[in-house]
């Protein structure tokens, strides 16, 4: 792990070559993390890959997290290590969750027009970020997975659909929101009809 | 009408193969395009044994997540507990006393054996040499009557808790896992005389499904298939946990990386990991087997009838459990099959806000393609074999 300043000098580096990628960043039990601007996480996850004396080369793990009364709901982590000096460091993107653009929603007037105009009109009701699968091949599955459980559009992923869940589930199961039980069990009253 | 262009030569038929096969080493499901005998293409459908145990776990207390998470790895049940409880124990910073720190790698290490006990004998069965299904699993039965005698449970023992072992190892365990780990090393020598000269087996795994390092790493595979690629990479030695620093070991690795080098690491394994078992028996230090906290850990049971305060701690531990600070640990561990990093997300109270595995099988299942693509189907399954994914932990 880098200790907490070194944590620090990564972040002043990356504020040279990407300013404004890294939000913030958190040492907390021991663990460094860089929260990044969700727009910008290839940028970040480029740097430290590719960065001589950084190297962070190996994606370990990639996973999501729904933090659900905070406000950015969502984030995405990624587990980076250097092989070399056996240092893990996280990259933690927060993403909001994307309100439907079309029915009734909130009071915003917005006749200008101008952001959400943009956002594609099938996948705009979840929250995206861009896909990594380019730098880390690793992430193919983990993405897979993130979007199965979460809903979260990695954009630019090669083949993005449920991996674990049926394809024609509905709902997205590790949110906070979604229910626990309620699951009809297949099969559970065909003894009764034959009996 | 359209004329329809048939090229006999070069006729691409759709095979499935699972989700049910012995062969497929538990409910995998392969949709491979068949040349001949040769694969084109390969695609692995997962997701048939998914039980959603990460969700279930958000709802339990902590100390109750542990039997859940055995259950996704069934073969390597003691390195899920461990990074559960490693991951937990780095949350509420707790240490854990000397003693338990040894018993944990014993039976990490017992358990590491009787993982790749499982695999050698499933494997060399679907390479036609049945008999060594019978001496592995020989061997395995002492390894689960040991976790039997130690933990009451053959498999799924919730043995490990958050501050150290349940229990402390009965009278007589000692002397017979001490004798355990001086007859695996002979065993494991028999295994070999079976299988290295055996010309079948030679010709089915030397140089097939070769995949080059640095594709391993791009894939993200890690243990054994990794270290059969001539990548020394072992988080025992890496990131140093439990008792690993204090006892010797060597990393075994491959040099070519087919089949025959993953069979060569995962069996030198085995004998390393009697010696770390050897060596934590004779360094077994004395001291207590679980920590003193009685904010995180249950007190003794014959305090109970005497210390009101310990009746307390009890009742609080038991009904709601206890609570962790916000806050997120990512604890990785060398699972008989790689990296098994264990996520948690506390939210403050007695319940984790998120439990992610980030299991061995899952990753390495992605190389398979690139092992078996190009191969004979006959290969196809020795690879799959030799890849040894553990499908309750691919689907969790």
């Amino acid at each position: 792990m880098p200790d907490a300043p070194g944590l620090e000098l990564i972040r002043g580096e990356i504020e040279r070559d990407c300013p404004g990628a890294v939000l913030a960043t958190s040492f907390d039990r021991n663990q460094a993390a860089l929260i990044v601007d969700p727009a910008r996480n290839l940028d970040v996850l480029r740097w430290l890959k590719e960065q001589p004396g950084q190297r962070y080369t190996f994606l370990s793990s990639l996973h999501a997290a729904d933090y659900l009364p905070a406000q950015p709901r969502f984030a995405v982590h990624y587990e980076l290590i250097n092989r070399d000096r056996v240092e893990r460091i996280r990259v933690k993107a927060m993403l909001d969750e994307r309100r439907p653009a079309g029915p009734v929603s909130d009071t915003s007037p917005a006749p200008t027009g101008a952001g959400p105009a943009s956002s594609p009109p099938a996948g705009g009701e979840l929250p995206e970020i861009d896909s990594c699968v380019e730098l880390f091949p690793t992430a193919e599955a983990q993405e897979r997975e993130v979007f199965d459980f979460f809903g979260i559009v990695f954009r630019g992923h090669p083949n993005l659909t449920r991996i674990l869940m049926p394809d024609d589930y509905v709902g997205w199961p590790q949110r906070r929101d979604f229910p626990i039980g309620g699951e009809p069990v297949t099969f559970t009253y065909s003894e009764a009809r034959y009996d | 009408m359209t004329e329809q262009v048939v090229d006999r030569d070069r006729e691409i038929m759709t095979v499935n193969v699972g989700p049910h096969h012995p062969a497929t080493h538990g409910v995998l499901r392969l949709v491979v395009d068949l040349e001949g005998e040769m694969v084109r293409e390969l695609r692995p459908v997962i997701g048939y044994v998914h039980t959603g145990i990460e969700k279930s776990c958000e709802s339990q207390s902590y100390w109750k997540v542990i039997p859940f998470v055995e259950r996704m790895d069934y073969v390597s049940y003691f390195f899920q507990m461990e990074a559960f409880c490693g991951a937990v124990e780095r949350l509420v910073d707790l240490e854990i006393p000397p003693r338990a720190k040894y018993l944990r790698t014993i039976f990490l290490e017992l358990n590491r054996i009787h993982s790749h006990l499982v695999w050698l004998g499933t494997t060399a069965l679907d390479l036609g040499a049945i008999s060594m299904l019978w001496y592995c699993f020989r061997e395995r039965d002492k390894i689960l009557d040991l976790f039997e005698m130690a933990t009451g449970q053959r498999m799924h023992t919730r043995y490990f808790q958050v501050g150290g072992v349940i229990e402390d190892i009965p009278l007589g365990f000692e002397a017979k896992c001490r004798a355990f780990a001086e007859e695996m090393p002979i065993r494991v020598g028999q295994y070999e005389d079976l299988l290295d000269r055996n010309e079948v087996f030679l010709s089915r795994t030397k140089g097939v499904g070769i995949v080059p390092r640095e594709r391993l790493l791009e894939l993200g595979v890690t243990g054994p298939l990794l270290r059969a690629a001539g990548e020394p990479w072992d988080l025992r030695k890496a990131t140093p946990y439990l008792a690993y620093p204090e006892v010797e070991f060597k990393i075994p690795v491959g040099t070519v990386g087919d089949n025959y080098d993953r069979y060569r690491v995962r069996v030198a394994e085995m004998v390393e990991s009697s010696r770390i078992v050897a060596q934590c028996l004779d360094a077994l230090p004395d001291g207590p087997h679980i920590a003193d906290d009685r904010k995180y850990v249950l007190p003794p049971r014959s305090e109970l009838s005497t210390s009101m305060e310990s009746l307390i701690h009890h009742f609080k531990l038991v009904t709601e459990g206890f609570r962790v600070e916000p806050g997120e640990v990512y604890y990785a561990i060398e699972n008989p099959r790689g990296e098994l990093g264990c996520f948690v997300v506390a939210d403050g109270s007695a319940k984790p806000a998120r439990v992610h595995y980030r299991d061995p099988s899952f990753v390495n299942l992605q190389a398979f393609r690139d092992m078996a693509v190009g191969t004979y189907v006959a290969d196809m399954i020795a690879s799959l074999g030799m890849l040894d994914p553990i499908l309750g932990g691919v689907d969790r």
